[in-house]
């Protein structure tokens, strides 16, 4: 019997002293005809030798191939101390901190993450996590319109250069209260937010602008110019950014002077795995001005009966336990263990750490583009600046080339033909971490050499053996 | 003391970073970061050090008694965490393709239908990140389905005054309007307010059962018709589902769609508030309208379901596709568990919450419900304690705290007084309930012997009780050196 310690002879006496006969009765409430029969289709149990080999079987079967995609998940890599401590029972296996004094390792963390949050995004508070990027936009969005008292618009600005999982998600989750999301166009030629799209709604009643850095082509922005431009026109800015890069481009806080009102965006450079895209974890950080108006828990420092420092869940007048109806969100649980990770990720690697790391990454994109440039049929599809995820025109398919590389054991990027038909079907969105050598990249110019040979040999079917 | 405290100015003590600085090329000088961001720099042995004596300072499953109702605070099986982490597994891409996926497409697609096949719904899937978020899923669907009608006349979400706060929040967040609906001195739904409030504007009923108030909501079939005759239809919270795994199944019951924790009934780990997964399950009606992605098959292949093959679904919850690795472990312990280890998690929840409750009562504490069977949790209400002794619910919590247990679930719900709502769940043995039991009846003496002393507790933990008036007032979120030094 897994993980239940009972003997029968305690079984026996713990229903000697309830006074019920069996197991059985304790079920007598709920109706006969409703009960279900046993559950023998799901089989028997399998012990911990059997279900270690099934799981290594399924992981083996997904190859660990070599992987220049990046899409909004970032292959980088995680210090070892890091899940070595996120994973001690202590944390693993502890709950929201809702009794504070048995809390403490908890809360105390969760307030150096936010302090850690704040001091890369150049902002005044953080919340203590939300579920990830793309919800995280959402809840900004909802926390946007709230804090919008001026006009009450319910009208968003969404660039199209957005990640489009993003754009969906928000969509999603906001579409139910009457919000409308209005696309904004990117200029065809750098990447970047069409600034002329953008005038057509100066003096315009919307709520915020959405601002990412860099967007999901991999392109910079100009952020102090949205920014500024979102102010002027009585919007809220909200920052969409990688928080790895922010260790070295200018934090949202910083923008335009002012800075942005939200930053929110996904944590998973920080500690987190790739793990086929979660748990990650959503930050967002506000201006003091908006503190009452996040969403989630927030930690806060003060003291005990004895005047000694601890900490605590605050402002919990927001959240739906106390508030119900009225919260900020509906949101409860949220992504500790994976902000707990973060925030050992950020104490091993510092400023210096991760500002290599994204140097590095950076330095990487460059390499690769050149090797693969110099094929000579491939070029970057956008001239605006470029950190560390680029897109390039190919002189065939994405898809197909995607595929023969795939059957080579090498994920070539992210074809952009499906979300983004007006780029044609040459257009492939790639990226290169610090985890892969000069030898990947050699590998990954070698194979696409070859595949585009193969075409001009017109021979692309013999090389795709999963064609 | 803080890790900022920790750190010294210059200090580079690292083997996490690449050694090179490498250059920056063709980025606009006023696209740089001018401040470097004020973080630790500390040694790694420091770190470890830190963050190790940190977890010394929190109660734990795997260190406590962890009696929190509604919060199913089971072990967590290693294996679950070690085969989720295996480096196959770990290092997925959400975007590989299909070919570099099967191994992981498959478990996702078994688990799927073994939570169909545990709550006999009709469809799984398994994109909600967390609770709130399938309850959300749950009442979009609801929605979509009623506007997919044409019928836009449904305005409301009913919802039992016993309901989690996410209940009435999550309905607000699809635009309705939360209405709630009473409960009887029995714990049971009050079905003539029920009748009441149930019309044509009504979209659906949110409902938990077994209820936060630890009882089996007897009439059940009764509401499912009451509300579908009225055009609604039920939303099944499944936050106490461990109660019934393998017993009842909520699409027997008659609810058209469910959202799961796998945090709670699968055991995967809290984590110290998340992450959790969430996933729902719909009766056919709802199938169309699931949220994306969802693993399909053809028998040997598996492949993913989007918008283009679920055109009607209510769209993405997350970028990708979910807590992945959370799923992966509820996968690792429901195969572990199997048919029958299921229905041995709610008889023996069951079976400990009923003995806790007869042992406590028997002690003299008075149950909320005492002509009721407990279902995998219990309350008992302390008012008379706070009354005659002047020891409240939460003098009792924090004086456990001491006897190294951690407290249970204090004034919630909120319709019964002073009181605890305890979830002893079926890995617990004997012992450690008896010791529960012990532990409340000491506490009890005590109080009647020096109220103070309880009223002060705890006393043997980092830190006494906070202060939460000054945490909400004096507003300190973050370390600031220069406030710190002014």
């Amino acid at each position: 019997m897994p993980f239940i310690p009972h003997t029968e002879e305690e079984t026996r006496e713990m229903l000697d002293a309830i006074g019920a006969d069996s197991i059985d009765e304790l079920f007598d409430e709920i109706p006969h005809n409703l009960r279900c029969g046993d559950l023998a289709t799901l089989g028997p149990g399998l012990w911990e030798q059997e279900i270690s080999q099934l799981m290594q079987e399924k992981a083996r079967s997904d190859g660990q191939p070599l992987c220049f995609i990046g899409a909004g998940a970032y292959d980088h890599h995680v210090p070892a101390a890091v899940w070595q401590l996120a994973t001690r029972g202590e944390f693993y296996t502890a709950y929201t901190p809702y009794q504070a004094e048995a809390s403490q390792g908890t809360l105390q963390l969760l307030y150096e993450y936010q302090s850690m949050m704040t001091e890369l995004m150049a902002m005044e508070v953080s919340n203590a996590s939300l579920y990830d990027g793309a919800s995280a936009l959402a809840e900004a969005v909802l926390m946007a319109v709230r804090a919008h008292r001026k006009s009450k618009s319910r009208r968003i600005l969404l660039p199209r250069s957005l990640h489009p999982h993003y754009r969906a998600t928000v969509h999603t989750l906001v579409k139910n209260q009457g919000i409308e999301l209005v696309e904004l166009a990117y200029d065809g030629s750098t990447g970047q937010i069409d600034q002329n799209d953008l005038e057509k709604y100066r003096n315009e009643d919307f709520a915020a602008l959405v601002i990412p850095q860099p967007n999901f082509f991999g392109v910079l922005e100009d952020t102090d110019w949205l920014t500024g431009w979102s102010h002027d026109n009585g919007m809220l800015a909200i920052g969409v950014v990688n928080p790895l890069l922010m260790s070295i481009l200018a934090p949202p806080g910083t923008w335009a002077e002012t800075g942005v009102d939200i930053a929110c965006g996904d944590g998973q450079p920080l500690g987190a795995p790739l793990s086929s895209g979660g748990p990650y974890f959503g930050f967002m950080c506000c201006t003091q001005k908006l503190v009452r108006q996040m969403p989630g828990r927030i930690i806060g420092r003060t003291v005990d009966l004895d005047g000694k420092q601890g900490f605590a869940l605050t402002l919990q007048a927001r959240e739906q336990h106390i508030r119900r109806s009225k919260a900020t969100s509906n949101i409860c649980t949220n992504q500790g263990l994976m902000v707990t990770a973060a925030t050992i990720h950020m104490s091993l690697m510092g400023a210096d750490g991760l500002a290599r790391v994204a140097r590095k990454c950076h330095r990487n994109l460059n390499l690769l583009k050149e090797k693969l440039t110099a094929l000579g049929e491939i070029e970057p599809l956008f001239s605006g600046p470029a950190f560390h995820e680029t897109v390039l025109r190919l002189p065939l398919e994405a898809k197909r080339v995607l595929r023969t590389l795939a059957a080579h054991n090498v994920l070539g990027g992210y074809d952009l033909s499906r979300h983004y038909p007006e780029l044609g079907d040459n257009a492939l969105l790639v990226c290169a971490t610090e985890n892969r050598s000069a030898q990947d990249m050699d590998k990954y110019r070698l194979k696409m050499e070859q595949v585009l040979a193969s075409r001009r040999q017109g021979a692309c079917a013999t090389m795709a053996k999963f064609d | 003391m803080l890790i900022f405290e920790h750190s010294r100015s210059g200090r580079r003590a690292r083997a996490q970073a690449p050694a090179t600085h490498d250059e920056l090329s063709g980025i606009p000088a006023h696209l740089l970061r001018q401040q470097p961001p004020r973080l630790p720099e500390v040694s790694e042995m420091q770190a470890v050090r830190h963050y190790t004596r940190l977890s010394q300072k929190n109660f734990s499953i795997d260190t406590q008694f962890y009696p929190l109702g509604s919060c199913t605070m089971k072990y967590n099986p290693r294996a679950c965490n070690s085969l989720a982490m295996l480096p196959g597994l770990l290092g997925r891409h959400p975007l590989a393709p299909e070919t570099h996926s099967q191994g992981f497409m498959s478990a996702m697609h078994e688990l799927q239908e073994i939570l169909k096949e545990v709550t006999g719904m009709s469809a799984v899937s398994l994109a909600p990140m967390a609770g709130a978020q399938g309850e959300f899923a749950g009442i979009a669907m609801i929605r979509a389905y009623h506007d997919a009608r044409g019928d836009r006349q449904r305005t409301e979400v009913l919802v039992p005054d016993a309901a989690h706060g996410t209940n009435p929040a999550t309905a607000v967040m699809c635009g309705y309007k939360a209405r709630e609906i009473p409960t009887k001195s029995d714990g049971d739904v009050d079905m003539e307010a029920l009748k009441a409030a149930l019309g044509p504007q009504t979209a659906g009923i949110m409902l938990t059962n077994p209820s936060t108030l630890g009882v089996f909501e007897r009439r059940i079939e009764e509401i499912a018709r009451l509300v579908h005759e009225a055009g609604g239809l039920l939303y099944y919270d499944g936050a106490n589902l461990n109660a019934i795994l393998g017993r009842v199944r909520p699409g027997d019951m008659g609810f058209d769609v469910i959202h799961m924790n796998l945090h709670k009934t699968f055991s995967t780990p809290h984590g110290g508030g998340g992450p959790g997964a969430g996933p729902v399950g719909v009766s056919k009606r709802l199938q169309p309208f699931l949220p994306i992605p969802v693993v399909g098959t053809d028998g040997d292949q598996f492949h993913w379901l989007e918008e283009e093959q679920l055109p009607q679904s209510i769209g993405r919850l997350s970028a990708f596709a979910g807590n992945a690795g959370v799923l992966l472990r509820a996968y690792v312990y429901a195969k572990m568990l199997g048919g029958e280890g299921m229905q041995r998690v709610a008889d023996y929840s069951t079976l400990n919450a009923n003995y806790m409750l007869k042992k406590l009562m028997e002690a003299g504490f008075e149950a909320a419900y005492p002509e009721r069977r407990a279902t995998h949790e219990f309350i008992i209400t302390l008012k008379r304690e706070a009354k005659e002794l002047g020891v409240n619910a939460m003098d009792f919590a924090k004086r456990l705290l001491d006897h190294g247990m951690h407290a249970p679930t204090t004034y919630f719900p909120l319709l019964v007084p002073e009181c605890f709502l305890i979830e002893p769940t079926e890995t617990e043995a004997k012992e450690s309930l008896d010791a529960f039991i012990e532990a409340m009846i000491t506490i009890r003496e005590e109080a009647r012997q020096d109220a103070e002393k309880v009223k002060g507790a705890p006393y043997s933990l980092p830190v006494r009780r906070l202060d939460d008036v000054k945490a909400a007032r004096e507003l300190d979120l973050r370390w600031q050196p220069e406030k710190t030094e002014a």
